[in-house]
C-alpha cells in the first residue's frame, strides 16, 4: 500500500511520542522565566471588598503580585464573546462582560482574582497564600432550575431572571398544526449533563517580550493560535497583531476547550511585559476543573407528533442551557446556532421550533466541548424517537427506517435551514444491525436473565454539521469572524515541499493525513513532505481545529494551493519544453508534453522554478510557492449508526458494554487507520459522560463538588469495551477530497445509544427513564424505587 | 537549603541539590530536563508520569526526588537501547495506540511493567492493568491492541 488517499500510513508524529521528545508548552523552557500562580475566588459570588497582595510580594522568591486593579490601570481589555445572539423578540442578548482578574465581583468558584509571579511555582504558591482577600458573600445558583425559579438570587443585574437570552428558531404555526393533526405524541424531559474535558494535557502558557523589537512570542497549549492573536490584539491585551507571535507547539488534547481565549495567556503576556522577564503558567488539574470552560448541561423538554403511519410530523423542543457565570468566547454560539439546526437529525421533520433560553449561574462558563451543540441535538432526537417507539409498541430500528431522509432527497434541507449534502442513511441502519448481531438479540437478553443480568440495546441514527464553517452562513447567524481556512504550499529548489496550514493538530495525526492528500496530488513520497501547523509567524491566518473541519476545509486549501503550484509547473515546462502550455500534463509527479516522453520530474521542475534560465522571469515569477484560502459554501454532513448493548448487574447497579457497533459515513477517508482512533475516541468520550462523568455543584454555595480526578470519573480503560467498525462512503459535494470530517462524531452518537441501551435494560425491571450519567448509585437507587412501587 | 540527592537516571549518575518537597517527576522535568515524563493530574490518577524505579512502575508524582535517592530510574527517554525502540513503542506506533502524546510515556511504561509481570495477558488483564493510567484520546480500544501486540513480540523474542 502506497502513501496516498486511503492508505493506513502509521504516523509522522509519533516517532516523538513514543520516544518522549514531544514538545509540549510546559516542556518549553525560556532564559530568565518566573512562573505565575493565579489566585483563584474560593466563592461563588460575592463583593470584593480586598485583594492585597502588598504581604505576599515580601515572600521569597516573589517577583511580583497584582490583583484586578493593577490590570485595569494598565487598561487590559476583557475576555470577549465572539458569537451575537438575538433575542425572540429582536433585541440583542443581554452581554455581560468577562474582565480578565475580577476587581469588583465573582461569579464563580475558579474566577481569577489575582497573580502572583516568582522564582519558582511552589514559591508563588506559598505567597499566595500571604495575599488578603475579603469578599463580602452574595447568594449564589449553579443548576438551571434554580437560576429561573423566581425569587433567584441574581448572577447579573442586567438580566433579569438570569436569562442571558431568549432565542429561537423556525416557525410554530406549522408546528401547531402537525401537532394538531397529530395521531400520537411523545414528551420527553431530558438532562443533557455538564461536562468537565479534561484534555490529558492541562492548558499552559509561556509568554515573553522581547523589548528590542516590541515584540511578544507567546507558547501557548491552543487549537487555535490566529484566534488567540486576533483576540490579545483585539479584545484583551490590546496590542498589534503583527507584533505577537503565538505559537501551539505540540498540544495534548483539545476537545474545544482550547479553542477558547482565556485569562491566562493574557496575565502572562502583560506581566512578561512589566517585569521584562518570560512569565510560565501551567494548569494543575483541580485548578483546570474550575476553569478550563465546561460542555453540555442542557434541560430539554421535547414533543414528537407522529402521525397514523408513524411518521414523523412535528417537533417542538424547549431548551435551558446553562451559561455559566459569563459568556465564554463562543458560549452563546453552542445551544442555538450548533444546536437548534440540527434537530432534524436523520429524519424529514417537516415542521420543527426550538427556542432556547440561555441561563447565567455561578458556574464556570460553558463553551464547546467535542461537538458542541451537535452532540445536545442528537441526543434529544434520538432519546424522544426512542420514547415513541416504546409508547407505539414499536422496535425501534423499525421506527427509524420508516423516518429515515431517503437516499433521493439529497439535498435535503430541513425546515431549520440546514441543508443536508449526501448520504445513505438506511444503508447505515442495515449494516449496523447486521454488525450487532440486532436480530439475535432477544436471545441474547433472555440468556441474560438466566444469570441474573438486565440486557438491553440502543441505537442511535446521528447526523452532524462538520466543516465549520460557509463564513456567510456563520456570520448571518451571529459568528463575529469567518471560519474560511488557509494553506501555502512551498516547493524547495531541491524539491521538497513545506505545507503551512491554518489548523492546528493536536492528536488528529495532521502531520501524516495532510502529508498523504500532498503526496496522492504530487505523487512524491511521504519523507519529502513537511507539515508545519500552530505557529502564527509561519503559517497564514487561520481557524485553527475544532468542528471536524481540518481536513474538508484545510485539506481543501492545500489541494486549491497545489493546484496552483501544477498550474505553474505547467507553464513553465511549457517554456523549457517549448511546448504549447496546453499541451503539458502532470501526471505520476512528472509535468510531460502529451503523447510524448519529454517531461520534467516533480524535483526537476521545483529546481528549474528557483533557477530561473529557461522561462521568462517577466512573465512567470520565479519560486515555487501558492497560498490558497477555502471557504466552503455549505456545512459537510457525517452521518451513522451505533448500536450499544450491554448488561446490568442490579444487585450493584454497574453496566458492562458487552457489544458496541458503529457504522459511519465521513465521505471520502484519507486515512483509515487515524479515522477509526477518533471513532474509538470519539465514542468512549460518549460512553463516559452516559455512564461516568459526573459533575456536581453544590447547590447552596455552588462549590465545584466533583473537582479532582477522584471526584470526577473519567472512563479507564476496563470501563470501555473493543469497537465494530464499519463504514459508508458517500463523498460531500461540497470539497476538493469529498471528506465530512470524523474527529466528533463518536462523541454525538454514543451518548443516546448508550442511554437508549440502559433504558431498554431496566425496562423490564419497572424503570422508565434514567438521566445521564447512569451510574452504578444512580441505576441501583431506580431499581430499588421500582421495586418498592411494584 | 536543599538536600543533595543522586540516583543513576538512564544509564546515568546524576546528583543534585534539591528543595525537600521536590515530587520526582519535578526532578526529572525541571532539574534533568527529561520532558517525556508529563504531568496530568494532582491526585495520582492519570498516570502521565510513570517512571520506573529500580525495575517498578511507579508515578513519579507520588513520590519525592529523595526517596529515590540511591535508586536506578528509566523513563520513557530511557527505554529503548540506543536508536532502537522498545517492541512496546513499537507497538503503540504500529497500532495507533496514541493520538497527541501526551499520556503515551506513562501508558508505555506501565506496559512494559505490565508485560514483565505478565507476558501473556488477556485483554481483561490488560485492561486492568492499565487502571491507573487515564487516556482521553484513544478510547484504549488500540492501546490494548498495541500491548497485545507488543507481548507477541517479546515473547516470540524470548523464545528465539
Amino acid at each position: 500500500m502506497g502513501s496516498g488517499i486511503g492508505a493506513s500510513v502509521l504516523r509522522v508524529e509519533d516517532q516523538r511520542f513514543i520516544t518522549g521528545t514531544g514538545t509540549y508548552t510546559d516542556d518549553i523552557q525560556r532564559p530568565g522565566q518566573s512562573h505565575a500562580y493565579i489566585v483563584r475566588a474560593t466563592t461563588a459570588h460575592g463583593i470584593i471588598k480586598k485583594v492585597d497582595v502588598s504581604h505576599a510580594l515580601s515572600a521569597p522568591g516573589v517577583i511580583a503580585a497584582y490583583n484586578g486593579a493593577d490590570l485595569q490601570a494598565d487598561k487590559i481589555g476583557i475576555l470577549p464573546c465572539g458569537w451575537m445572539t438575538m433575542n425572540i423578540d429582536g433585541t440583542p442578548m443581554f452581554s455581560p462582560t468577562m474582565p480578565v482578574v475580577a476587581h469588583d465581583r465573582v461569579r464563580y468558584v475558579g474566577e481569577p482574582i489575582a497573580v502572583v509571579i516568582a522564582e519558582s511555582v511552589h514559591q508563588a504558591k506559598d505567597a499566595a497564600e500571604l495575599i488578603e482577600i475579603e469578599i463580602d458573600d452574595l447568594p449564589a445558583v449553579a443548576s438551571i432550575e434554580r437560576a429561573i425559579a423566581p425569587g433567584a438570587p441574581i448572577v447579573w443585574d442586567g438580566a433579569k431572571g438570569n436569562v442571558g437570552f431568549h432565542w429561537h428558531i423556525g416557525a410554530e404555526a406549522p408546528v401547531t398544526a402537525a401537532f394538531a393533526r397529530a395521531a400520537h405524541i411523545a414528551k420527553m424531559d431530558l438532562v443533557n449533563s455538564r461536562i468537565i474535558c479534561n484534555s490529558m494535557e492541562p492548558r499552559a502558557v509561556c509568554a515573553e517580550f522581547d523589548v528590542g523589537k516590541g515584540e511578544f512570542t507567546l507558547y501557548l497549549s491552543s487549537q487555535n493560535p490566529h484566534v488567540q492573536r486576533i483576540l490579545l490584539a483585539t479584545a484583551s491585551l490590546g496590542f498589534p497583531e503583527h507584533k505577537i507571535r503565538v505559537i501551539s507547539p505540540d498540544v495534548g488534547g483539545g476537545f474545544g476547550i482550547k479553542a477558547m481565549h482565556y485569562h491566562e495567556e493574557v496575565i502572562a503576556c502583560w506581566a512578561a511585559r512589566k517585569l521584562g522577564r518570560p512569565v510560565r503558567w501551567t494548569s494543575e488539574r483541580s485548578e483546570a476543573f474550575i476553569s478550563d470552560r465546561h460542555g453540555r448541561d442542557h434541560q430539554t423538554h421535547v414533543e414528537l407528533a407522529l402521525d397514523k403511519d408513524a411518521k414523523f410530523i412535528g417537533l417542538r423542543v424547549s431548551t435551558h442551557a446553562n451559561m455559566g457565570g459569563y459568556y465564554s468566547t463562543f458560549g452563546p454560539a453552542i445551544p442555538t446556532f450548533f444546536y437548534a439546526t440540527l434537530l432534524s437529525g436523520t429524519y424529514p421533520i417537516p415542521a420543527i421550533y426550538c427556542d432556547v433560553t440561555g441561563v447565567l449561574t455561578n458556574t464556570v462558563p460553558v463553551d464547546a466541548y467535542r461537538g458542541a451543540g451537535r452532540p445536545e441535538a442528537t441526543y434529544v432526537i434520538e432519546r424522544i424517537v426512542d420514547r415513541a417507539a416504546d409508547d407505539l409498541g414499536m422496535d425501534p430500528a423499525e421506527l427509524r427506517r420508516r423516518n429515515l431522509i431517503p437516499v433521493d432527497a439529497f439535498p435535503y434541507k430541513t425546515p431549520m435551514g440546514s441543508e443536508y449534502d449526501s448520504g445513505q442513511y438506511e444503508l447505515a441502519l442495515d449494516k449496523a444491525l447486521a454488525l450487532s448481531d440486532y436480530k439475535g438479540f432477544e436471545a441474547r437478553r433472555a440468556e441474560a436473565k438466566t444469570r441474573g443480568k438486565l440486557r438491553g440495546i440502543g441505537l442511535s441514527s446521528y447526523i452532524e454539521a462538520c466543516g465549520a464553517a460557509p463564513s456567510k452562513i456563520v456570520m448571518a447567524n451571529g459568528g463575529g469572524s469567518g471560519m474560511f481556512e488557509s494553506a501555502t504550499v512551498r516547493v524547495n529548489p531541491t524539491g521538497g515541499v513545506i505545507v503551512m496550514t491554518g489548523t492546528h493538530s493536536h492528536g488528529q495525526g495532521h502531520e501524516t493525513t495532510f502529508a498523504q492528500v500532498v503526496s496522492d496530488k504530487l505523487s512524491i513520497p511521504m519523507e519529502q513532505i513537511e507539515i508545519v501547523h500552530g505557529d502564527t509567524a509561519r503559517t497564514p491566518f487561520g481557524l485553527g481545529t475544532n468542528g471536524s473541519r481540518s481536513l474538508a476545509l484545510g485539506g481543501t486549501a492545500i489541494i486549491k494551493a497545489l493546484d496552483k503550484i501544477i498550474a505553474k509547473g505547467k507553464k513553465i515546462t511549457s517554456h523549457v519544453l517549448e511546448a504549447a502550455e496546453a499541451d503539458i500534463i502532470f501526471e505520476n509527479g512528472r509535468f510531460s508534453v502529451v503523447g510524448t516522453d519529454k517531461g520534467l520530474a516533480f524535483g526537476e521542475l521545483a529546481f528549474t522554478a528557483h533557477a530561473p534560465a529557461r522561462f521568462p522571469t517577466d512573465e512567470i515569477e520565479p519560486g515555487l510557492e501558492e497560498t490558497a484560502f477555502f471557504d466552503p459554501v455549505n456545512f459537510t454532513f457525517p452521518a451513522g449508526v451505533h448500536v450499544c448493548e450491554l448488561e446490568i448487574d442490579p444487585d450493584t447497579g454497574t453496566t458492562d458494554i458487552v457489544a458496541y457497533s458503529v457504522v459511519d459515513d465521513f465521505g471520502n477517508i484519507v486515512n483509515p487507520m487515524i479515522v477509526d482512533g477518533q471513532v474509538h475516541g470519539g465514542t468512549v468520550q460518549g460512553i463516559g459522560q452516559a455512564l461516568l462523568e459526573n459533575c456536581v455543584y453544590d447547590e447552596d454555595s455552588a462549590q465545584l463538588l466533583s473537582g479532582s480526578l477522584m471526584d470526577y470519573c473519567l472512563p479507564r480503560a476496563d470501563d470501555v469495551p473493543n469497537f465494530k467498525l464499519d463504514y459508508i462512503v458517500t463523498p460531500s459535494p461540497h470539497n476538493a477530497l469529498g471528506v465530512k470530517g470524523c474527529g466528533e462524531a463518536g462523541a454525538i452518537a454514543a451518548t443516546p445509544a448508550v442511554m437508549n441501551a440502559v433504558v431498554d435494560a431496566l425496562q423490564p425491571a419497572g424503570v422508565q427513564d434514567i438521566s445521564m450519567p447512569a451510574t452504578p448509585l444512580k441505576i441501583w437507587n431506580a431499581l430499588q424505587a421500582a421495586k418498592a412501587a411494584a | 537549603m536543599g538536600i543533595a540527592v543522586a540516583m543513576v537516571v538512564n544509564g546515568r549518575n546524576v546528583t543534585a541539590e534539591v528543595d525537600e518537597r521536590t515530587l520526582l517527576v519535578e526532578f526529572l522535568r525541571r532539574d534533568l530536563r527529561l520532558t517525556g515524563t508529563h504531568v496530568g493530574c494532582d491526585t495520582s490518577q492519570c498516570g502521565a508520569c510513570v517512571v520506573h524505579v529500580d525495575g517498578r512502575a511507579i508515578k513519579s508524582c507520588t513520590m519525592l526526588a529523595v526517596q529515590a535517592a540511591g535508586s536506578a530510574v528509566t523513563t520513557i527517554e530511557g527505554l529503548g537501547s540506543g536508536t532502537q525502540l522498545h517492541a512496546v513503542q513499537e507497538a503503540f506506533r504500529n497500532c495507533h495506540g496514541l493520538q497527541c502524546g501526551y499520556c503515551t510515556p506513562g501508558m508505555i511504561m506501565t506496559a512494559v511493567e505490565l508485560l514483565k509481570r505478565n507476558p501473556n495477558p488477556s485483554e481483561h488483564q490488560i485492561r486492568e492493568g492499565l487502571e491507573g493510567n487515564i487516556c482521553r484520546c484513544t478510547g484504549y480500544h488500540n492501546i490494548v491492541k498495541a500491548i497485545a501486540s507488543a507481548a507477541k513480540v517479546l515473547q516470540a523474542t524470548a523464545a528465539a
